[in-house]
């Protein structure tokens, strides 16, 4: 029973690295968007078996509030502003598909060493499992280097808030506390994204990232 | 023995020194070539009796040619002949195709003293068993076919590619000749046999493996430092370019692996990481600067680049097993390297002939000038396409088994301890794949746009099929592919001696396993059997034909084909070279070359045609050669003043010399 | 005895792939009919249209080659071998260790490198387009597939698909997430490479939306009818190959008698009807991808095989 314990615990933190890479792949908002609401059901299907076999019934909360949170109202929320601010719905690249998706592997493979090398007397569970969310965090960050859109910068933002919180939980002892903090934290950013996208665009008519740039004021 | 391959050697020297002077005779050509023939059976039936066992190896001799204290060391062991015989098979079937090819040859007086040169130095190579006679023969080697590079010399390209040739091999020499000098040590025994024993540090022997992968790998054709393959295999007269991508290379190759496996000692693991490294990149660059060309002759020599990136992968993951002690596992890898080296030296000589033979053909090089010349060269396009298919990998011909025994290898791999090899393996597979696959891409694309559709220019529907002795030569080679793909077994247990002479096993002996398989490492585990493969293959074709000739129809009737409505008859509409090559231009060309591509349209109500180019980088001459030719050009011109001081200043320069010297002397401890 | 009945399951796997593929085709045919609300052809129509091909006259274009007539036979042969050495009611076939999966994908490459000269050899335009795309999709699916091969030899110890289907067959193996990975690039690979939606149309004629198509496009009479038959046996043979592997129960160990190979019988039609079926919903599900995004697609399948592959260089349980 314990081997398969291992296995689901491991399918399902695979299955976060998975979507990462799908994320990475579109080139639409709305799948986008979708390809989130999926990261954050995952997650919050993660926390839950941590919870199962940890026996840990806090973590309970946690998947609920990752479930409720991240993958039904934020991904509607941003689908309001989206249709509201009439932002263009096809995501700018800045390296193309194919490159990114090699750039991913490389820092799936780097932190696959970096885990497995610095943690080596560690429970194996709790090995892999920070190894994979290592990777999450990492996908999250070069969705935000390798978009233009405002957008799909957030979302990736989010893909690594994701990351971090599969790290705590496989770490057994994350409390309630944080994760409410983390929650709300994340809440407040997001509304002061929300009315700074608004502001942008209706000061500049866009929110793409290098048409702003032109505003940044002299070159040094 | 290996006196009796001493003399073959030397006859081949005296036949090119008397080419030398006879070489515009009626019968020159004939004789010359006939001459090499026989003397590289003789040498090939001589590399086989050592490799079976007939004879006693080692077989060793010692001529008083050369320095006086040294004397020239000749050794003929296992490896020895193994090298010989690849050497000596690619230069019979070379000499057999020249002997038909060679008529058309307008300037024999630069070929024919060369040829046999040429043909000595690789073998001499081969038998060498001191620093110094390796070295000239090397030499000797470079210098032969760097003259039948430039044996057309009228063409202006001929000329920058023995240039760019000239200076690649010489740089490749010094890299050797420093890597002698290390292994040798400061007491100067430059005997192998002195430098089998000898102990390094492991500063020093990390020092000699990169000098020796810069030596050889520059004449094997090892990126970066492959600049000078495409440039110069291409010039040479067909034969010639057959010569140098599918045997001196090989030679290049036997260099590195006698210097880093029986030489330098035990290896260091990380020194696996170098070559793999290097045999992935180069075998998938390789490959995609193949598929980016339109001259037949330069895809060819592309090709080439990769096969020697698939062997030095088969090279690096035997040094990780080696150096980790798993023997059998360094032997599966050591034996998948060396028989790619047998099989590509054969399928590539075969490509490089039928190459030749259109090119006598038609006068054409470029593909996007020929099509259509299966109809007129028919025995011709029959073993280009053997030679495409073996190339390709594809069962059941010889590319497949040792590409397969590859990838056998790599999947022994997880067994390796250190972490960058667990990355670095996986990648490297990757690469492998990729390269494979678009290998056979690109021969569809090589034998598709030559040899099928419609003649593109008048000179292709003019082409006339090859003479007999140059179509001998290619069946022969045909059929090689075939019997190396179905007996795969026999070539593995001969290559076993040689194999277990580097790395101290072998792989299990293929002659004892049932219905003539081929077992990597246990029967349990994986087997590939050729000959059941063809056979069943065989036989399903002739069934499915035969019953739909008996029981359903077998009429036939010859129509204009499928035009959508517009007749079109001109051949121009079918794809050329470069719109084959264009989705994957795009896919992989935009990345690793920069490329682009430009139409040019006339505005509307002017006639004139409308251009499209594409636009492709070599970042590799631009990131490196093209700096340090800028360099050199640079600093050349700065030091051209010297030329001009007066004779105060010059005097002034020696003082300056003078007194540095001997403040140097007064300095030192 | 048991050598001949060996013998016998052998050449009864042979002459059963050949039969059913074309059923398969049918199906899925019907299937997807009936979910846009059509009627759709017969499930037999398949083999009707085999044998009406198979009567007609074979119309050759007048610079068609030698090669283009003997190309057919070729792709049928290298099929058929394939599809007769991928395990699909028993285990342990008679002559399984004469080609293992790695020479199983390279047969069917060779088949793929026939296709292709064949679309180039009569010298128009709409040969042209079906090869150079085909090559393209080729040369990114073939290193996924062994990628995906590499996974499954390096968890099942073995490249024989009869040692790897008998192993995932017992407890030994887990859950594990490169099998999982796994399994969703070789679903990947096996779209592209069966020329189906969203990588290809297999019911188009329009020329811009083409890639296997284009390439039979001047086949006709018995030379189409082998062509099809082939393009039906690598269905059947990748369907079989996923279900040998990812949905192994129900597969009889070599050594059992009459009644077990019976049952094994029936599951393999049922996993056969099983893939046809989400084929079919898959395929109505999804549109065609531009022909540029294609590449992606199999880049992300070649990564995920990559993934897959390090995972378990990497790590011994994943």
């Amino acid at each position: 029973m314990r081997g398969l314990t291992f296995d689901i615990a491991h399918l399902l933190a695979g299955t976060l690295v998975l979507v990462s890479f799908l994320e990475l792949y579109q080139d639409r908002l709305y799948a986008l968007l979708n390809m989130f609401a999926l990261h954050a059901l995952v997650l919050a299907l993660s926390v839950a078996w941590q919870a199962y076999i940890q026996n840990a019934p806090h973590l309970y909360v946690t998947a609920a509030i990752a479930l409720v949170f991240k993958a039904i109202i934020i991904p509607v929320a941003l689908h309001r502003i989206i249709v509201r601010l009439g932002i263009r719905r096809e995501i700018e690249k800045v390296v193309g598909v194919g490159s990114a998706m090699l750039l991913g592997m490389g820092l799936v493979a780097l932190s696959m060493v970096v885990m497995l090398r610095v943690t080596a007397e560690a429970d194996p569970l709790a090995r892999e499992d920070l190894a994979f969310a290592l990777s999450v965090v990492l996908l999250g960050l070069l969705m935000m280097v390798t978009r233009r859109n405002a957008v799909s910068q957030i979302v990736g933002f989010m893909s690594l808030e994701n990351g971090l919180v599969l790290a705590a939980t496989g770490a057994k002892g994350m409390p309630l506390v944080v994760e409410i903090s983390i929650a709300f934290s994340i809440l407040i950013a997001f509304i002061v994204i929300g009315i700074f996208l608004f502001r942008i665009r209706e000061r500049f008519d866009t929110v793409d990232l290098q048409a702003l740039d032109r505003f940044r004021g002299e070159r040094g | 023995m290996v006196l009796l391959a001493l003399a073959g050697a030397a006859t081949l020297i005296a036949t090119a020194a008397v080419a030398l002077m006879f070489a515009d005779a009626a019968r020159a050509r004939h004789v010359v070539y006939g001459i090499c023939l026989i003397v590289s059976l003789a040498l090939l039936l001589i590399a086989l009796l050592a490799l079976l066992g007939i004879y006693d190896t080692p077989s060793v001799a010692t001529l008083p040619l050369g320095i006086p204290w040294l004397g020239a060391h000749f050794r003929l062991d296992a490896l020895s002949a193994f090298f010989l015989a690849v050497v000596n098979l690619g230069a019979a079937a070379a000499s057999l195709f020249a002997l038909g090819y060679g008529r058309h040859e307008h300037a024999p007086r630069r070929v024919l003293p060369f040829y046999p040169a040429f043909l000595a130095g690789m073998s001499i190579v081969v038998l060498a068993d001191d620093a110094f006679t390796f070295l000239v023969a090397w030499e000797f080697m470079s210098l032969s076919s760097w003259a039948l590079v430039v044996a057309h010399h009228r063409v202006v390209e001929n000329v920058r590619a023995g240039y760019v040739y000239l200076i690649m091999a010489s740089f490749g020499t010094l890299a050797l000749l420093l890597t002698f000098g290390l292994l040798a040590g400061p007491d100067g025994g430059y005997a192998f046999g002195d430098i089998r024993g000898g102990h390094h540090s492991a500063t020093l022997t990390a020092s000699i493996l990169i000098l020796a992968l810069i030596g050889a790998g520059s004449k094997a054709g090892l990126v970066p430092l492959h600049v000078w393959l495409p440039l110069a295999h291409p010039a040479a007269p067909s034969h010639v370019s057959a010569l140098m991508s599918g045997v001196m290379t090989k030679v290049a190759v036997y260099g590195f692996v006698r210097i880093v496996f029986d030489l330098i000692g035990t290896p260091a693991w990380w020194w696996s990481m170098v070559v793999l490294a290097l045999g992935g990149v180069t075998a998938a660059m390789g490959v995609l600067y193949a598929l980016m060309q339109h001259d037949l002759k330069r895809l060819l020599a592309y090709h080439t680049v990769e096969n020697i990136g698939i062997i030095f992968i088969g090279l690096g993951l035997a040094l990780a097993f080696k150096a980790h002690g798993m023997a059998w596992a360094a032997a599966l890898a050591l034996t998948a390297a060396l028989l790619h080296v047998f099989n590509h030296s054969v399928f590539k000589s075969l490509l490089f002939f039928g190459a030749g033979s259109v090119l006598t053909a038609t006068g054409e090089r470029d593909m996007e000038h020929l099509g259509g010349l299966i109809h007129r060269m028919p025995q011709t396009a029959f073993v280009f396409l053997v030679g495409c298919a073996a190339i390709s990998a594809l069962p059941p011909l010889n590319g497949f088994v040792s590409e397969w025994l590859t990838f056998q290898a790599i999947l022994l791999s997880p067994q390796l301890p250190s972490w960058g090899l667990k990355l670095l393996v996986p990648a490297v597979g990757a690469l492998l794949a990729l390269s494979a696959a678009l290998a056979a891409a690109c021969f569809v694309k090589a034998f598709g746009v030559t040899f099928l559709g419609r003649a593109r220019t008048p000179a292709a529907e003019r082409a006339r099929e090859t003479d007999r002795l140059s179509l001998a030569a290619m069946f022969f080679f045909a059929a090689l592919c075939l019997v190396a793909g179905i007996l795969p077994g026999i070539f593995i247990d001969a290559l076993a001696p040689a194999v277990q002479g580097l790395v101290g096993d072998r792989m299990p002996v293929q002659g004892s396993v049932d219905w003539l398989s081929i077992v990597p490492i246990a029967e349990s585990r994986s087997s590939y059997n050729g000959l059941l493969v063809f056979v069943f293959m065989v036989l399903s074709g002739v069934l499915a034909a035969w019953a739909i000739h008996r029981l359903a129809s077998d009429k036939l009737r010859r129509a204009p084909p499928w035009d959508c409505g517009y007749p079109d008859a001109s051949p121009a509409t079918q794809y050329t070279a470069s719109s084959f090559a264009q989705p994957l231009r795009r896919v992989f060309g935009s990345v690793v070359f920069r490329a682009r591509e430009h139409v040019e349209m006339p505005p509307p109500g002017d006639a004139r045609p409308a251009r499209f180019t594409v636009e492709l980088h070599d970042l590799v001459w631009d990131a490196l050669y093209a700096p340090i030719a800028g360099a050199i050009g640079f600093a050349a011109d700065r030091l051209n003043h010297l030329q001009f001081l007066t004779i105060r200043q010059f005097l002034s320069l020696v003082f300056a010399a003078l007194v540095l010297l001997l403040l140097v002397l007064a300095i030192w401890p | 005895m048991a050598l001949i009945f060996d013998f016998g399951i052998q050449g009864a796997q042979m002459l059963l792939v050949l039969l059913l593929a074309p059923l398969l085709t049918g199906f899925t045919r019907k299937v997807k009919a009936r979910l846009l609300l059509r009627q759709g052809p017969s499930v037999i129509q398949p083999y009707r249209d085999l044998v009406r091909l198979m009567r007609k006259e074979v119309v050759l274009a007048e610079n068609a080659s030698w090669l283009f007539r003997v190309i057919p036979y070729l792709i049928f042969a290298a099929t058929w071998v394939a599809a007769s050495l991928v395990p699909t009611f028993r285990t342990g076939l008679l002559f399984s260790w004469s080609a293992d999966l790695i020479a199983i994908v390279a047969l069917l490459g060779s088949a793929r490198f026939f296709l292709a000269l064949a679309g180039l050899d009569v010298g128009t335009s709409f040969g042209g387009i079906g090869s150079s795309r085909e090559v393209m999709i080729a040369s990114l699916a073939e290193p996924a597939m062994i990628m995906i091969i590499f996974t499954l030899a390096l968890i099942a110890g073995s490249t024989q698909l009869s040692t790897m289907a008998g192993f995932l067959v017992s407890s030994e193996v887990g859950l594990r997430v490169s099998l999982g990975l796994a399994l969703i690039a070789l679903i990947m690979v096996a779209i592209a490479e069966n020329a189906r939606i969203p990588v290809d149309n297999p019911a188009t004629h329009l020329e811009l939306t083409m890639v296997h198509e284009a390439m039979v496009l001047e086949y006709s009479g018995r030379h189409l009818a082998l062509i099809e038959l082939s393009a039906s046996l690598k269905l059947l043979l990748y369907v079989s190959l996923i279900a040998c592997l990812f949905v192994p129960w129900g597969l009889v160990p070599s050594g059992a008698g009459l009644g077990l190979l019976v049952v094994g019988l029936v599951a393999y039609i049922a996993k056969l009807a099983t893939g046809g079926l989400l084929l079919a919903l898959f395929e109505t599900s999804i549109a065609k991808m531009r022909v540029f995004r294609v590449p992606e697609f199999l880049g992300a399948a070649l990564m995920l095989g990559l993934l897959a592959t390090l995972l378990l260089f990497v790590s011994r349980s994943l």
